[in-house]
């Protein structure tokens, strides 16, 4: 039986491991090589690695830091930032990345996008749909490099034209929710969920074993999160953790 | 991840290191054609099908390695090595219940015959798996271990001196790196 993931992920901001407030204010909390040593030895699922600044800044990816990201995990990894070209991509293939995660790419040329899906498969191609819930309660898509909200493309819409272009799993992030631990935004999860007829990875806002059982329960086949696996007690406290497997096991049994 | 089980290896697209080598793994991410396509460019479908059927050399091949290794593949127009007598098929979006494609995480597996790879105790085993297609060998007595995905399918096979998995045991922690470890130590 296909286990539900449930997939530290960790945010490089200039060769450090940062961790973010609703995409704000990145908090250095360490090494990001050590932490991923930390992670393997826990045997997590899988790990997301998303470098924060590439993007925005037009960098191409860190191919020396993530090639001993690479090195050090006997897990799946997801690499994301700065990606712009076949080549980047190959690169970090060849590294030893599963899977490459795109999301300005996604909106501003999609025919690249089904390029990769067509070179590497779909299943090594990730879109990063980033949503944000604004003050009327409504639901926007947002551009993470260029810190603003999508105003002439619906969600629905851009999940759509990603199916289309036959990428292998959107990672969904609530940017509202990110860093809070505050809870999922099992809402929206709820309204998108049915139309994602591929792997779906939640983000945003878990703070707790329930809140992952809740997000698999709205629909999520996977469940990602930063905050709650880094931090620890009411300070946020920098403490790298992971759940037993006994414990998700039970935890998705019930 | 061999080098922690003690083996040697290195990574080559050089036809006069392959040609040296005790044992081969081909890995895979990418397309079936595409991946045909950079073998056949890179001069080594004939090499690799000498060593393999001539000199009988050990080898492993993982996800698409696997597939590539088969006869021909839904996923493409062109044939495959065409040393392991099965074929490539798409994991259906309409499998029962809900099950997504690609089938994507962390599966358990069943073995279902005594081979090589596996050991042979009966702890739960899990591996990691990211595919859209599947190989359906063309008799059952190759396929050593299955996994269910909606349907049951090979998750690995042996064939004579042919090992292919469909899972990345380099990505499955210490059950894959058993396994690696099986396959180095093969005589």
């Amino acid at each position: 039986m296909l286990k539900h993931r449930v997939i530290p992920t960790l945010l490089i901001k200039e060769g450090g491991l940062v961790k973010t407030k609703q995409f704000k204010n990145p908090r250095y909390i360490g090494d990001p090589v050590n932490a991923i040593r930390i992670f393997n030895e826990k045997e997590v699922d899988e790990l997301v690695v998303l470098d924060i600044y590439a993007s925005k800044r037009g960098f191409s990816p860190d191919f020396e830091l993530v090639s001993e990201f690479a090195s050090e995990c006997f897990m799946p990894i997801t690499y994301g930032g700065g990606i712009k070209n076949l080549d980047d991509a190959t690169r970090l293939f060849e590294i030893g990345i599963e899977k490459i995660c795109l999301q300005t790419m996604c909106f501003e040329n999609l025919n690249l996008v089904k390029d990769m899906v067509q070179k590497f498969g779909s299943q090594s191609i990730v879109a990063s749909v980033d949503a944000r819930k604004t003050i009327l309660g409504e639901y926007r898509l947002f551009k993470s490099s260029k810190m603003t909200v999508v105003e002439n493309l619906s969600i629905e819409k851009h999940l759509e034209n990603l199916l289309a272009a036959e990428v292998g799993e959107i990672i969904f992030n609530c940017v509202h929710k990110d860093g809070t631990l505050s809870g999922p935004d099992l809402n929206i999860l709820n309204k998108i969920s049915d139309k994602v007829t591929i792997p779906l990875v939640a983000i945003g806002g878990v703070s707790s074993l329930k809140d992952i059982k809740d997000t698999i329960d709205a629909g999520a086949d996977a469940v990602a999160a930063g905050a709650f696996f880094v931090y620890h007690g009411k300070r946020n406290a920098v403490l790298i953790t992971y759940p037993e497997y006994k414990e998700l096991e039970d935890l998705f049994s019930t | 991840m061999i080098q922690k089980v003690g083996g040697a290896a290195f990574k080559t697209k050089n036809i006069h290191e392959i040609k040296n080598a005790q044992k081969l793994i081909i890995p895979g991410v990418g397309s079936f054609d595409e991946g045909m396509k950079n073998l056949s460019q890179l001069g080594m479908i004939d090499l690799l099908k000498e060593m393999i059927e001539k000199k009988e050399s050990p080898v492993l091949g993982i996800c698409l390695g696997m597939q590539l290794l088969c006869h021909t593949s839904e996923e493409g127009t062109g044939c495959g090595l065409g040393l392991v007598p099965a074929n490539v098929k798409k994991l259906k979006n309409e499998l029962e219940g809900t099950f997504k494609v690609p089938h994507m995480g962390w599966n358990t597996i069943e073995v279902i015959r005594k081979n090589r790879l596996f050991d042979s105790d009966l702890s739960e085993k899990r591996f990691y798996f990211v595919h859209s297609y599947y190989v359906e060998p063309e008799s059952d007595d190759i396929c050593s271990a299955k996994a269910y995905h909606g349907l049951d399918f090979c998750a690995a096979f042996e064939h004579k001196n042919i090992y292919g998995v469909q899972f990345h045991p380099e990505k499955s922690h210490r059950f894959g790196m058993s396994l690696i470890r099986n396959f180095v130590d093969l005589k």
